[in-house]
Parts: structure tokens; sequence; C-alpha cells
């Protein structure tokens, strides 16, 4: 068995062997978990909650009735007929130019019309996934390496380094100060990947960041734009999120701040994109690198034709993205929805005591489950994790496969789900507070639930405002760890 | 310590190289501050590969998929593949990108990319543009868009009406179109797809949905199987000429090598396996791994059928892969009747966990703006790695819900591929009686959307520089875009490859004129 095990392997590349695609971590146990078993209200009760997939699924309906509403957009109809054989044969890489100029219309619009975008500088990529696999081709070789701040998107292991051979240095990021990037963080890196003779060809941020929900600001930006024109590597910024801002702090895009210092070198900048997340169209695969670098636009259209944008879909969004009206009633109205759905969320956890990041973006947020922690270890996490899974029955994704450097750290996704999922979810996660606080002897734990015997999530109280306003990781922590302490 | 290259070092040119690069990557890297960090290593640069041009050195700090490349060029006389020079890369200045991004940004220089660059610039129109360039160099179908084109108005009309809340059963109703959905593919697409599949291929082969993995296009498969089956500075024998886009799907970001088996005129250029066998064992004497076989079948440029049984067997005895690129199996006209690999590869053969199919529905279904393509392999871990690695050129879902139902329609299929076989066959019966009126011949052939016609006599000197020029002429003095065999990695000069799918019946006459100049124009003056 194990030598026809080793056989095998021995006819497939070293590629195709090895772990790079990640797919072992804890992140996607939790999705196999899903997958054996999905939750439905009536058919299967008792199935595992989906909370660990970053899925926009709001304001779908919006969509749909566009779709309805426009059937010329959909060259396969009658409507659209006339147009079908110029697009079912058009397969430039360089896209259909209605295409193009709707998708760069789009993007100005979310980023409050403050930047211009060239149409010509739009690549198509098989998702945003596709679009940091070519970025990475395009700017570092085999063994090269990116920084990345932690916690980061888990994928990020496999987008940018299995096929491509480059490494990533992991810029630590802690809650002492709400997992903010520093300049001393990035220095460290740089000097860590410097010491052991290892080239660092890129800064990537992810702006609105995943897992944490938060937006860079203007500092944080200039800070890493400077940082990286001194030492003249690359800074791409994966703005995937930005249309999922639905409170202050507002978006601030790279490209703002690209304006605001006309002395950079824009050639050193690139931004990812995707339709994925703000629109919630992850199926329609499409993926937008947009680089102010010629060479880089150059190289990573010709590398497009390994993940090009269906034209059925370019003309169809190419329609919907260029309906203005549609646009602004979609943008505010998704905002407004995520808005609501993540105060639920919030709120409910801090009926139980539980904090999460403050954030003001992404359709997840990041949730502080540290005081349920037996120890402060990933070990103690892994366990939490499994009990949240097994017998909650809810898919969230623990920090460790995030990279965070503190044990503790959970990312709970509300957007793919509808009210009623919401609320069996929350109850859910009551009773494990529950169970966690009647295993321990703080009887001042308890009070709290006891108030609400019937597991109800209702909403405002004047402790939840308090819970609401507080730091996560205030003096707000539980009797448990002040009796060890 | 930065060295002036000394002028006689044209024997050596690689080591000279290494002294100027090692030193210039550490200036670059910002250790010496912006100045040092921009001024000089700019200076340095543009130095450098004015100096690598002159000698016509390939670039030390390489992959090694270049240096083979360049041993290739050296024992074969006639390729185009891209000279190994960092020319025009250069002017990226002080922002320093991959050496895989250098290679790939710079202009092509191959003809074929020149060509449809040319027709992408001045496309002929009937009314708009009659002197614009014809398109016979991209193998394209569009003899039979109005069949597919009446079908999925249909269909989608009936999509639209049972929407809104999950309507089409499952996945294929509107609420399944934008969620994630398996990368791989939808399974009631999978299903279609194989039903597909085996009506194109002539029934004689059903197809498992579960050995398959879909990607956007045959271009991503292709690579996707690369990466799988090889390891960076390995090879796949591939038997010349073949189809341009081979090097890049292949080679490009994998450092996976081709290494050509020519195919001879005299042979009508099938493959031969004395040749096949004496490229391996080359191989082997120098020291490169091959670790398979990459054929299309029916074969492009040419339009042959290949005999899978040899192919196999070869394989087996080497135990190494083989790829079969069979795009073009629905396309096919005459008498000589196609075999996939699929069907002569027994379930039971231990040797089929080394066969992989690359398919899709750009040629035979005419609609390569869709981007659909397929691997289907019969080994599980390929399976497996390709679902993964998909991800990256994963098909949109809304176009497979719109194409679901019009590949599972079995008698509109049937009806589709047989139609279409008869549009191909009548063009290209018109075509070549066109061709053989100006005393031009082609291959026999029963498959693809081309001919490969023989101009070798028009050319003058009877070599690459001979085919090239000829070309040009064909391009820019008749405004036609063909495909020379030097682009295709053809041994023998003065071939080329003429796509007549692309054409209205009508159209055929003028193209056959604009030829007919030329032709009249290199007659040698006896």
């Amino acid at each position: 068995m194990e030598h026809s095990l080793r056989k095998q392997e021995q006819i497939l590349s070293k590629i195709a062997n090895n772990d790079g695609h990640g797919e072992n971590s804890a992140f996607f146990d939790g999705w196999k978990a899903y997958d054996t078993d999905p939750y439905h209200p009536t058919q299967n009760p008792n199935g595992v909650i989906q909370m660990g997939l970053a899925e926009n699924q709001l304001s779908f309906d919006l969509v749909e009735e566009w779709v309805r509403n426009n059937p010329k957009a959909s060259i396969c109809t009658a409507e659209g007929a006339s147009e079908f054989k110029d697009i079912a044969i058009y397969q430039d890489y360089h896209g259909l130019p209605a295409f193009r100029n709707a998708v760069a219309r789009f993007m100005e619009k979310v980023r409050g019309n403050r930047v211009r975008f060239d149409p010509d500088r739009i690549v198509m990529s098989g998702g945003a996934t596709g679009a940091q696999e070519t970025l990475a081709f395009c700017l570092a070789d085999p063994g090269d390496a990116l920084l990345v701040p932690t916690p980061y998107y888990p994928a990020n292991d496999r987008d940018l380094t299995w096929r491509t051979g480059v490494k990533l240095v992991p810029v630590v990021c802690d809650s002492s100060n709400d997992f903010k990037m520093t300049l001393s963080g990035l220095e460290a890196a740089y000097k860590t990947a410097q010491d052991s003779n290892v080239k660092v060809k890129g800064l990537l941020l992810n702006n609105p960041s995943n897992p944490l929900g938060t937006v860079l600001d203007r500092e944080a930006l200039t800070m890493a734009l400077r940082f990286t024109n001194d030492r003249n590597i690359h800074l791409i910024c994966d703005e995937i999120y930005s249309a999922t801002v639905f409170d202050e702090p507002g978006f601030i895009s790279i490209a703002e701040i690209a304006q605001e210092n006309p002395n950079c070198n824009t050639d050193l900048i690139h931004i990812v994109y995707s339709l994925s997340k703000d629109l919630g169209f992850p199926g329609f695969r499409v993926g937008i690198l947009y680089s102010y670098n010629d060479a880089v636009v150059a190289c990573a259209r010709k590398m497009s034709s390994f993940g090009l944008v269906s034209t059925q879909t370019q003309h169809m969004l190419a329609s919907m993205l260029s309906d203005e009206a549609f646009v602004e009633r979609f943008l505010a109205e998704s905002a407004a929805r995520l808005g609501a759905r993540r105060g639920v969320l919030c709120r409910g956890l801090a009926q139980m005591g539980l904090g999460s990041l403050r954030g003001s973006a992404g359709l997840y947020c990041w949730m502080d489950l540290r005081r349920l922690l037996k120890a402060a270890t990933f070990e103690a996490e892994m366990e939490l994790w499994r009990v949240v899974i097994h017998d909650v029955r809810i898919n969230v994704s623990p920090g460790a496969s995030f990279h965070c450097s503190e044990p503790g750290w959970f990312r709970v996704c509300f957007a793919n789900m509808d009210d009623d999922t919401m609320r069996v979810a929350l109850n859910r996660i009551a009773k494990l507070v529950i169970q966690s606080s009647s295993n321990s002897e703080a009887a001042a734990a308890r009070k709290p639930c006891r108030r609400r015997s019937k597991l109800e999530v209702s909403l405002s109280f004047r402790r939840l405002d308090e819970i609401m306003m507080s730091s996560p990781h205030s003096p707000m922590t539980s009797p448990l760890v002040r009796a060890r302490t | 310590m930065i060295q002036t290259p000394p002028k006689e070092s044209t024997r050596r040119p690689t080591r000279t190289g290494m002294r100027l690069i090692v030193p210039l990557q550490g200036v670059v890297q910002g250790r010496g501050g912006i100045l040092l960090g921009s001024l000089i290593p700019c200076a340095l640069f543009y130095f450098l590969q004015f100096y690598l041009k002159r000698n016509r050195s390939p670039p030390p700090p390489n992959p090694p998929s270049r240096s083979t490349s360049s041993a290739n060029l050296s024992e074969l006389p006639r390729s185009s593949s891209r000279p190994n020079l960092l020319s025009r890369g250069a002017s990226m200045g002080r922002v320093q990108l991959s050496g895989r991004a250098n290679n790939v940004a710079k202009p092509d220089e191959s003809p074929y990319y020149i060509g449809l660059d040319r027709v992408r610039e001045d496309a002929y129109d009937e009314v708009s543009n009659p002197d614009g360039v014809m398109q016979l160099g991209l193998s394209e179908n569009r003899l039979s868009l109005d069949l597919i084109e009446e079908r999925l108005s249909k269909n989608l009309t009936d999509l639209m009406s049972g929407a809104g809340g999950g309507g089409g059963g499952g996945a294929l109703g509107m609420r399944g179109i934008a969620t994630y959905q398996p990368m791989d593919g939808l399974l009631e697409f999978k299903m279609a797809m194989a039903d597909f599949m085996t009506e194109a291929m002539g029934n004689t082969v059903s197809f498992d949905p579960s050995r398959m993995v879909l990607t956007s296009g045959a271009t991503p498969a292709l690579e996707i199987l690369s990466f799988c089956l090889a390891d960076p500075g390995n090879a796949f024998l591939v038997p010349a000429p073949y189809y341009p886009g081979f090097d890049r799907d292949m080679k490009w970001r994998t450092g996976v090598e081709l290494i050509p088996v020519h195919c001879r005129s005299c042979d009508n250029f099938t493959l031969s396996i004395t040749a096949l066998e004496q490229a391996f064992n080359q191989a082997r004497k120098r020291g490169q791994k091959v670790r398979g076989i990459l054929i299309s079948n029916p074969s492009n440029p040419v339009g042959n059928m290949l005999n899978p049984y040899d192919i196999l067997d070869f394989a087996r005895e080497r135990n190494i892969h083989i790829i079969s690129d069979e795009i073009f199996a629905g396309s096919t006209y005459g008498n000589e009747k196609f075999v996939s690999m699929a069907e002569i590869v027994d379930s039971e053969d231990a040797f089929k966990d080394r066969v992989h199919i690359v398919y899709g529905l750009s040629k035979d279904l005419c609609i390569p703006g869709f981007r659909v393509g397929v691997i289907y392999s019969f080994n599980e871990n390929v399976l497996k790695a390709s679902k993964k690695l998909t991800r990256f050129s994963s098909v949109s879902t809304p176009t497979q819900q719109i194409l679901a139902p019009m590949l599972s329609d079995k008698r509109f299929i049937q009806e589709y591929i047989n139609t279409n076989r008869q549009r191909i066959q009548s063009m290209y019966d018109l075509f070549v009686a066109g061709l053989r009126e100006l005393g031009l011949e082609c291959t026999e052939s029963s498959g693809g959307l081309y001919c490969w016609v023989d101009m070798s006599k028009l050319i003058s000197p009877y070599n690459e520089k001979g085919e090239l020029d000829l070309w040009d002429k064909l391009l820019n003095t008749a405004k036609i875009n063909v495909t020379p065999g030097s682009a295709c990695h053809c041994i023998e000069p003065g071939w080329f490859r003429f796509c007549f799918t692309t054409l209205k019946v009508k159209e055929v006459p003028l193209v056959i004129e604009r030829i007919r100049k030329v032709v009249e124009s290199c007659k040698p003056s006896v």
C-alpha cells in the first residue's frame, strides 16, 4: 500500500504532491465538516452553520432583479442574440472594452470618485486568486519573498506561493494596538528576510483587512508607501472588500495615497480587485489586476490567457456596472445591510460578554474568544475550535489559520445567511458560553445568562453598550481569568 | 566590486555577465540608498543589456528552461522561439520585475502573434474596411455559430422564466449563479460535458463526469497538467510542427521544456516512432528527464489523425505520461475516423494512470469567448491536484448554467455535430480547390479547421528567411494573415497553415485572388 502510494507520487510533479495548496490546514477542516453536514432550517436543523466563508449574499436579490429586467445583457436570450456571435468568438486577452470601462468606472465610484482609473490598465484574471498569483509571477522569482502583515487570509499561502515558489514573510501585528501595522514591525520582518539571505520583492496589504474587518488609515498607507519606495520594492494592495465598508472610518485606496504623493514611484504600485465580495459574484470568476507599471500590465495581460473571464460574463457585467442608477442604489443598500447585520452579530456576542475588534468593513468580524480558552495557547484554541465545530455546530475560522500571533481570536462571517439562521447561530454561541461558564466556579459569569434563561437573544441593554464601547482587550475579562491571576 | 567586462569575453560571456549581475543586485536592493539604488544600477543595467545583446548570450540568472531552450536552438537550425535576450525588457528602468516577467513581457516576435496583432489593428470588413487583413491565422470556427445562437436563446428564456428562488433544479437556479460553487465545475455541467464529448467523438466511448476537471479554456488545462506531471527542467516530447500556443501553455510559468520530434512531408507529416525513440534517447543522453509526450489529435497545424495505439505502446514502454489534446475531435471531415485515447485505454490497464486528455468548447462548439476547457484524466491524484489548481482558472458559473441544457440535448447535439462537419467539409473542398487552381497543394487532412499548404516552391532562398519573406508578403501585400511553418517549429521551410473556417463562402474567391497576386509575384523567372 505504501509502496504503491510512493510509486504514485513519483509519477507526478513536486507541486502535485506537496502541501502547497494549504488545504490540510484547520481553515479547510471546518469547511469539510460543513460540506458533509450542512445546516438547513427544516431539512437539517442540527447541521453545521457556515460562518467560515466570506461570501456576500445579503444583496443578491437586487442583482437578481436587475438581471431579470435586463434580458438583453445576457446575450443568450432572444433580445440579446444580435450580439451573440461577436461575443462568443471574442477571445482577445485585452477583454471587451465596454467591460473594462465599466469596471474602471465602478472602481472609481466605490472610491467616491476621488481617483481615476485607466481602463487600459485593467487586466483580467481567474478571480482575485488568479490576480494575486499572476502578480507573484510577475514581481518575484522562486525563492524571493513578499511581506504580509498578520493575521492574513489563509489562502494567500496557496495563491502567492504554491506554483510561484515565492515565500511569505509575516509582519507581526498584535492586539496591543488593535492589530495595526507598525513601522517597527515592517522593519523587523524585512530584516528577518535579509538575515536569511532572502530577497524581499514587495509588501502585500489587504485593505479593508481580512480577517480584521478594519480599514487602513492615511498614516498607515503613507507609511507603507514610503517604506516600499525607500527600498524600491513593490506595494500590492488587495482591495477586494472596498465596497463592503459600512461605517466610519471610511475606505481610503492606495490610489488616493499615490495621488497625494506625486513624487512616489508608481511603477511599484499594483491593485488587486474582484467582484466576488463587493457584488457577491464569486461564481462569475472575475478577477482584476490594476497596475501603474506598464511592463507589469503587459506581462500580466499575456498571463491572463490562463484565466480569462468568460465574454458572456464580461458582457453582462459591462451592462450592469454601467447602469449608474443600479450601481448607486446597490452600493448604498449593500453597505447598509452589511452594517445592520454586523450590528446584530456584535450586539448578540456582546450580550454574552464576547467582544470583537471594532471594524467598519468586510463580511466578518474578528471575534475575541480569549476568555473561553483554557490556556493562552494555540492548542487550547484548537480545542475550543473543535468544540465549536463539533458540539456547537458552527464553522468559524481559528486565528491560527490566519497566522495570528495570539491565540483566542476567531473570524466569524455573517453575510452568507438570512436573519433566521443568524439568530440560530447566536443561540448556539450563547449555549457555548453558558457551558463554558458553568464549567468554572465563577457565579458572576452566569448572571447575565440566567436573566435570559430562554436563551433568546434580544437587543440593546445598557450593559451591552458598555461592552460595545470598550475595546475587546479592556479589563472586561472573565472572572475565570481574574480568579486565576 | 564592479568590473568592466573584457572585450574578447565572447567566448565565455556567461561568467562575465555573472560578475556584473551579482554586485548589481546588491546595489539595486537599496543597500546603498536611493541614489546608488537608482542611478547606478540603472546605468549598469543598460550597459549590461547592451553588452549582452551584442554578444548574443543567454543572461546568467536564469531558470533552467531558458538555457536548455538555447541548447535546442543550436541543435535545430529552424525555430522561431523568441530570442533569449533582455533586450527590450530593460525599459522598466530601475524597477525590477521577475526573470519570468522579463521573458513574458517582451514584444512577441513570433509571426503567429504578430499576425494576430495585425488583424486586430486592421481587420477586414466587407463594408467598412474592404482592404483590411483577412484572418486565416486563427483556428476559429464561425461556420456554425448560428445554430448555437438559436439553441441558446431558447435555453435562457426557459432558465429565466423558471428563475428566482432556485428554479431550474439545484445549482442551475438563479441563486446558484453567483455563490461559490465547486471550483472544478458544477456536477450538472460536467454531466452535460460528458454527454457532449461522447457525441462529438463519435459515440465510441462514454466519458465519466467524475474524471473531469473544468478550466477556463484548454490553455489553462494544458498548463495545469504541465505543473502536475513535470518539475522545472523536465521535458515533454511533442511532434512538430505543433500549435504555437503550446510553447506558452506548457513552458512559460512552469519551467518545463518541449522537445520537438520532427515529422516530414515525405511521410505526409505523420509521426514516426523511430523519430520519437531517437528524440527520447537523445534527451536521456543529455540528462534531460522526459516526463511525457504531448500530442494534438486531430493534429494542429497539419490536420491529420495520429495512431493512438502506437503512442500508447511507446509511452507504456518508457513509463511516461500521454497528454492528448483532442480539442478538434468534433471537427473532423473526410473518411478517416477519429479515435480518442479514452477509447483505447482499458479500464483495467494500470497504465491508464498516465493518460490525460485535454478538451474544450472553443473549436467544436465555436465559442472560444466563453472559456470552457476540460482536463480528463484516469489518474485520481492528477484529478485531485488539478481540482485545487483550477482555482486559478475556473469556469464562470453562469456560463455553465447557460450551456448545460444545450449540451445535454442529445438530439440537438447530434444534428449540430453532423451539420458542422458537413459545413467544414464543404468549406475545405471549396478552399482546397481554389488553392489547387493556383498550383498549391496541401497535405491530406481529415480534421481541424485549417489546411497545411505547401508553398515551398515559392520561397527563395529555401530556408526560414525565405519563408518569412513570403509570410510578410502575404500579410502586408496580399493582406491575409496565415501561420508560417516556422512559428509551428516545422523543420521544412515553405509550409503554411491556412484556417478556412473563419471565412464566409463568398469570401473564398476573394482570398484566392489575393493569394494569386502573391503567387504570381513569387514565380521563379525561368
